[in-house]
């Protein structure tokens, strides 16, 4: 166990460390892109003399380290700065995008997990045969089309010829859980690759742990199939599913600009949009700590859970 | 020096969301225009939409700011930030279709002999707290824009004004002392985000009060923003009883929320949406022309087009048909090297210039200029550019000139291609004729992307502006747009549509209001049938 802990606080200082390196570079390449925030603000009427004045006012005439430098001290006391387009906090930025994008992380993972495994083991015992090879061709199929255009097809078919949904989220803002509908499509659309990416792999790590010793060695003991398949073949099968599940929960956290722009969800995706093309350097950089912790934690809990599941050390050869 | 020249900025800056929303060409969403205006356009309007019906909450979909929007109507960028600007507040004056200044809360205006003096008196109008209208409210929001600690858009455009030595005479009567004989002031009164907010506010996310249409309800930024019938409005009370802007900045979004019914108007469609709409026929496409034009800017103080020739030999190159087709999908018209088609002072007596690379190749030989090649700056920044600058591309090369299209970042693109370069694809939306010159042909223009530079053109443009008389002012800019169809620096192929979806049940839309005038995005006078 003592072993286990100092792994962990090993995994969270490298964690913190990769943070601190993404937010540099994020740093370093906005400011690389050219133009700044008062380019940005000042659009089709680059006066000169106006973009020296909004320069100055948003500080931007100082230099980029001292900027950071501030923006780091800053952060140290848990602040995350002020936008520099609007004046606001950064911190409310964060609040306001993340709700949304919780919600819909939160409803794609809670029937992305059932609906994943379940067709996955579904197919797997159905090795070879009509099934798996509907559920194979199926999800393949799914895979292959881009989330836009999906996107697109789902509002043409069920919101605007159907007219059973509505086609975006516009103007519901913070209530979107009041209006359940809305979050049909976007969560169908968000479900879709992560599904059969899921399925796929609890499928192929099923029909390897079945046909492992292991699992042989249970039969001879007659052990029943059900406690075969999923006491000891499943778990070892959701491993690798593991670690593909921690990918897909830090791609919604970040935020899924393609279905944000689509159906009027203002999450983190379009918070982070919207920043990058103000060249709102305070903004891009605390979307950058948020996404840098929420990738470093998750892949942390995903290694823990993989380990639970499947103990490297004891698995027999 | 450069004073004359910076005023009137009020092009939009369609800052960067613009882009998702591909139309993004108008550019100038400004918000201003014709006021009494309502006479006429919205006058066709309502005989063609029955009887106005009040009630009703009507929702507004526009590409907007963002987390980072406000509603301090002195910072608006956007067309969104417009659009709700006229709705909790007035200018002193703003643009008729055409362009030209009508007053607003200014009930009439009167300059002295020299034309540096204005009186300006005050309609009686109330502030949505009660409070009157007042020349200390006037004073007060011209120097908030003009502070030069600020850099608010429309300082700019106030820069003929000492703000020092204007003064009230009355409650309800100022005097703007000018720096220097001004006969277009009016437009200055129109210039966008010059609105009138009561003396000693500073800030407006919370409750701002203006003196426009609506009141003010809740704001959340870059979400919704909900307002409600001004009843003692000043220029009649709105048929609506409430009006919500909601931002959505992808244009799919917008044209599927209006649809799906969860919104009535919906801001910025594209050619092709409006196309596809306009026959199937469940919602109303609106087109406002003349609201984007769309040009080549070419570089006048640098070869290869210091040379008139090599300039004129561009002018015969383009084949502008061609161009709306495919750079526009055809929602547009064709220019004719002059901004401004249908504004007030439109010089529209000069022959339409037609594709002739015969003549383009001979003025090409003659400029000693066989053989050339350009680069031609582009950028996704607005739309049809990119498309433009590849058609021109073929057509240049019918004419034997080999153009090379090179494309820039969007978000630094107008910086960009205002000194370096030598051609590039330029557009601007709806201002007065005045205003275009004195933003970007005078020696002194802050924004002067073709680099024309020429004392006797500025020369002309100060007679005009010491001439009181309309006919005139009206000759001097008709000599000066004929020096600019001649030998000028913009190639202007033509002016794109500004599309608008509606619902079937929403009347009223003034559909003579190129965006940036008084009747574009204006919800006081619509209804919901």
């Amino acid at each position: 166990m003592n072993g286990l802990r100092s792994w962990i606080a090993r995994r969270l200082v490298l964690g913190a460390l990769q943070t601190a390196a993404v937010v540099l570079l994020v740093f370093a390449l906005t400011e690389a892109l050219p133009g700044d925030a008062a380019v940005a603000f000042a659009g089709d009427q680059p006066d000169p003399e106006r973009i020296a004045a909004v320069r100055e006012a948003m500080g931007l005439d100082r230099p980029a380290h001292e900027r950071l430098a501030e923006w780091v001290r800053g952060l140290l006391h848990g602040d995350f700065g002020t936008s520099l387009t609007s004046g606001r906090p950064v911190s409310g930025f964060l609040a306001d995008g993340f709700g949304p994008t919780l919600l819909l992380a939160g409803l794609t993972v809670l029937l992305l997990v059932p609906l994943g495994v379940g067709l996955g083991v579904l197919a797997a015992r159905h090795e070879g045969r009509f099934t798996d090879r509907l559920i194979s061709s199926a999800t393949l199929g799914v895979y292959a089309v881009p989330e836009f255009a999906l996107g697109v097809l789902l509002v043409s078919v069920f919101a605007l010829r159907l007219g059973w949904l509505p086609p975006t989220a516009v103007g519901y803002g913070d209530g979107l859980l009041a209006h359940p509908a809305a979050l049909v499509l976007p969560v169908l659309v968000l479900l879709a690759r992560p599904v059969c990416s899921l399925a796929r792999l609890v499928r192929a790590g099923m029909i390897e742990a079945l046909a492992a010793p292991y699992t042989a060695q249970a039969r001879r003991y007659g052990l029943s199939g059900t406690r075969v398949r999923y006491g000891h073949a499943l778990p070892n099968a959701l491993a690798p599913a593991t670690q593909q599940l921690a990918r897909t929960i830090d791609w919604l956290l970040c935020g899924v600009i393609v279905v944000e722009a689509l159906y009027v969800i203002p999450g983190l995706g379009t918070v982070l949009m919207n920043a990058v093309a103000d060249r709102d350097i305070p903004v891009v950089q605390g979307l950058a700590v948020v996404f840098g912790l929420a990738t470093v934690v998750l892949n942390l809990g995903a290694d823990l859970v993989t380990h639970r599941l499947a103990p490297r050390s004891e698995v027999a050869a | 020096m450069t004073a004359p020249h910076d005023r009137h900025e009020r092009f939009p800056a369609l800052r960067r969301r613009g882009f998702l929303a591909a139309g993004a060409a108008g550019a100038g969403a400004l918000a201003l225009a014709g006021c009494s205006g309502s006479g006429a356009t919205q006058d066709t309007g309502d005989k063609a939409d029955g009887a106005p019906r009040r009630g009703g909450r009507l929702r507004a979909a526009f590409a907007g700011g963002g987390a980072a929007e406000t509603l301090d109507p002195h910072l608006g960028n956007l067309f969104a930030d417009a659009a709700r600007g006229k709705a909790l507040f007035d200018k002193l004056a703003d643009y008729a279709a055409d362009l030209s200044a009508e007053p607003r809360l200014a009930e009439t205006w009167e300059p002295n002999a020299a034309l540096d003096r204005w009186k300006v008196t005050l309609r009686q109008a109330d502030f949505h707290d009660g409070k009157p209208v007042t020349a200390a409210d006037v004073l007060y929001s011209y120097r908030r824009i003009a502070d030069p600690d600020k850099a608010y858009r429309a300082r700019a455009s106030l820069e003929p004004v000492d703000l020092t030595a204007s003064r009230a005479t009355g409650e309800r009567t100022v005097e703007f002392v000018l720096k220097r004989p001004t006969a277009e002031f009016p437009n200055v009164m129109a210039a966008f985000g010059t609105y009138i907010v009561q003396d000693g506010a500073t800030s407006f996310d919370r409750d701002p009060v203006g003196s426009g249409p609506f009141e003010f309800v809740s704001f959340t930024p870059g979400r919704s923003t909900v307002l409600r019938r001004n009843d003692a409005y000043w220029d009649g009370a709105p048929y609506l009883d409430e009006l919500e802007f909601v931002v959505a900045n992808e244009e799919s979004a917008r044209i599927n929320a209006l649809l799906g019914g969860q919104v009535e108007y919906a801001h910025e469609l594209t050619p092709a949406t409006g196309r596809a709409h306009e026959k199937a026929g469940t919602i109303g496409i609106v087109r406002l022309r003349n609201s984007a034009m769309q040009a080549f800017a070419m570089k006048t103080d640098r070869p290869p087009f210091d040379d008139p020739l090599v300039r004129e030999a561009f002018f015969h190159i383009a084949d502008r048909a061609e161009l709306v087709a495919g750079a526009l999908s055809g929602a547009g018209e064709q220019g004719n090297d002059l901004f401004g088609k249908g504004y007030e002072y439109y010089a529209d007596e000069l022959p339409q210039r037609e594709q002739d690379l015969d003549r383009a190749r001979r003025l090409l030989k003659r400029a000693g200029a066989e053989g050339l090649k350009v680069t031609l700056d582009t950028s996704a920044v607005a739309a049809g550019f990119t498309e433009a600058a590849g058609i021109f591309r073929d057509q240049a090369a019918r004419a034997g000139v080999a153009v090379e299209v090179r494309m820039g970042s969007k978000d630094s693109y107008w910086k960009d291609i205002l000194d370096s370069g030598t051609l590039c694809c330029y557009r601007s939306g709806a201002m007065p004729i005045e205003s275009h010159i004195s933003q970007r042909l005078l020696t002194g223009s802050t924004t002067n992307a073709t680099k024309w530079q020429d004392k006797k053109f500025d020369a002309l443009y100060q007679q005009a502006q010491s001439t009181k008389d309309k006919a005139g002012r009206a000759a001097l800019y008709g000599r000066m747009q004929r020096q600019l169809h001649a030998e000028g620096g913009f190639l202007v192929w033509g002016f794109g549509d500004w599309i608008l979806g509606t619902a079937p049940n929403l009347r009223g839309v003034a559909r003579e209001a190129p965006a940036n005038t008084l009747d574009w995005a204006r919800f006081d006078k619509v209804w919901l049938a």
